[in-house]
């Protein structure tokens, strides 16, 4: 076995330092529910680890100017338990709340559901369809990134090797805003999302659509933000003219694999079906939030 | 290299050196310090057999790093007997047959205690069975695990003269 480092600095700066002095491939480790599994297979072969669970604020759930900070270590427990997040974004929470059993989810983080960069990773298109943003910090600073440029392809994504994320932003909600995200999988329990659908709505006061960001999963290398998919719910009480709409260009955003679990035109025909009842729940859920 | 630790393992403050960052705490636990009441099924997260409870919380231990654990509160199932008596949820694990060969058996039942701590289940079979569904018994002796696993939380529950639902 070639020989691994481990650290577990206690300041982003001193992570930063590991990362970009690494001589071999570093590798950041937050609940490491993928990372273990990935190490043991042989998949990756890090020089070094950097945990990053001992910096201060990395777990953690913060109220800020009527937004959401989560630490980017934070698990997916904590989140699950967090009464004012659940309420103001149940579509983020319910997504996390998927992620793997309750065992698993003790450690699991959005951080690494993120930059694990799975196309089927279940909290992204709930981040993605809520607006979510990932802080970033490198050599040179902080950066703001939306969650949907983060990842590049399956299992790549756009941080340099001395970047890592430190925390995600959701926005303060305007009223009458919800979020929602439903997965296909073939059993009720512990498996991969066949499809994933995410969908953010806002509503005026006579319950028309004004804002809206849909998001799909798990049907193209990474998770789509599909532009078409809100243009058919903006202006819509949700009738069946704009279920309709918003179900063909849900299909129409699908790039899908053929594989064990669905065939290309079933995980197509999945997507449209879960856009529309995941927009049902939302637009529910944001017309009781006045 | 070497990477010292320091764990709280029911109860018990140790102080530990590590050769290897590779090694879990489901090895550490194991292989270094002989509390093999924690069982390896699949070492991958999918089966539950290693569960422990960190700091109060559900984990497998298969899939945690022991040096991360640094400075935390380990439980284990060698942990829950208070002296000769059983814990009631190990008493109703019995009471229930909630097990035939019993190797997933201390996954169940830790994982048990955190599902009764965590409160979330109330007195629903359906949210027992949901919250418990990390923990595979190869034996499929799921419906008396779920019967056990009601039993001891009421009994838990009237012990700390706390409403059951
Ligand atoms: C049994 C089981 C079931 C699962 N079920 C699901 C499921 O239903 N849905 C689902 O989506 N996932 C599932 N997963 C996968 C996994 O649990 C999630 O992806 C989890 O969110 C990963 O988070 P982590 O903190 O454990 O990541 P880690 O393993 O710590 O990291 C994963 C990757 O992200 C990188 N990384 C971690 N933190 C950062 C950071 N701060 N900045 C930059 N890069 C970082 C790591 O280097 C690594 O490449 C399952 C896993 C298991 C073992
Ligand atoms: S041994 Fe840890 S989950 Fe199977
Ligand atoms: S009792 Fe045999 S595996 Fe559960």
């Amino acid at each position: 076995m070639s020989s691994l480092s481990y650290a577990a600095p206690a300041t982003v700066d001193e992570a930063i330092g590991l990362l970009a002095g690494a001589s071999g491939l570093a590798k950041v480790l937050s609940g490491g529910t993928d990372l273990l599994v990935q190490l043991r297979s042989g998949r990756t072969r890090p020089a070094l680890i950097v945990d990053t669970k001992k910096i201060p604020g990395i777990i953690g759930i913060r109220e800020v100017d009527g937004g959401f900070v989560i630490g980017a270590a934070t698990s997916g427990a904590m989140i699950g338990e967090h009464a004012a997040l659940a309420a103001v974004y149940p579509g983020v929470v319910e997504a996390t709340n998927l992620i793997g059993s309750t065992q698993v989810q003790g450690r699991a983080s959005l951080a690494g559901n993120l930059c694990n960069a799975s196309p089927a990773a279940d909290s992204v298109p709930a981040m993605i369809a809520a607006g979510a943003t990932a802080v970033i910090a490198g050599p040179k600073g902080r950066r703001t990134v939306p969650v949907e440029q983060v990842v590049t392809g399956p299992g790549r994504t756009s941080l340099a090797r001395d970047e890592f994320i430190v925390e995600f932003h959701l926005p303060k909600r305007a009223p009458r805003s919800a979020d929602a995200y439903l997965r296909f999988i073939p059993r009720t329990e512990m498996d991969i999302a066949v499809v994933g659908a995410g969908v953010n709505v806002t509503l005026d006061a006579a319950g028309v659509c004004t804002a809206a960001r849909v998001s799909l999963g798990a049907v193209a290398p990474t998770a789509l933000l599909v532009a078409d998919c809100a243009a058919a719910l903006v202006g819509s009480k949700l009738d069946e003219h704009a279920l309709a709409k918003l179900d063909l260009a849900a299909r129409d955003a699908c790039k899908p694999i053929d594989d064990k679990r669905g065939t290309i035109d079933f995980r197509i025909k999945v997507a449209g079906v879960l856009a529309r009842r995941a927009a049902a729940i939302a637009f529910e859920r944001a017309a009781a939030r006045s | 290299m070497s990477f010292p630790l320091s764990l709280t393992i029911n109860g018990v403050a140790r102080n530990i050196t590590l050769d290897d960052p590779r090694v879990t705490l489901l090895d550490l636990l194991r292989e270094r310090l002989e509390l093999t009441g924690t069982k390896k099924g699949c070492d991958r997260g999918q089966c539950g057999a290693c569960t422990v409870l960190l700091d109060g919380r559900r984990i497998n231990a298969c899939l945690a790093l022991a040096a991360s654990c640094d400075g935390a509160t380990v439980l284990t199932i060698e942990g829950v007997t208070d002296g000769d008596a059983l814990h009631p949820v190990q008493a109703a694990f019995i009471a229930h047959d909630g097990l035939q060969c019993g190797f997933c058996t201390p996954g169940q039942i830790m994982s048990a205690l955190g599902l009764i701590d965590e409160g979330q289940a109330g007195d629903d079979p359906e949210r027992v069975r949901e919250g418990m569904s990390g923990n595979l018994c190869r034996c499929g002796a799921y419906a008396g695990i779920t019967e056990a696993v009601l039993d001891a939380q009421r009994r838990l529950a009237g012990q700390d003269g706390r409403d059951a639902s």
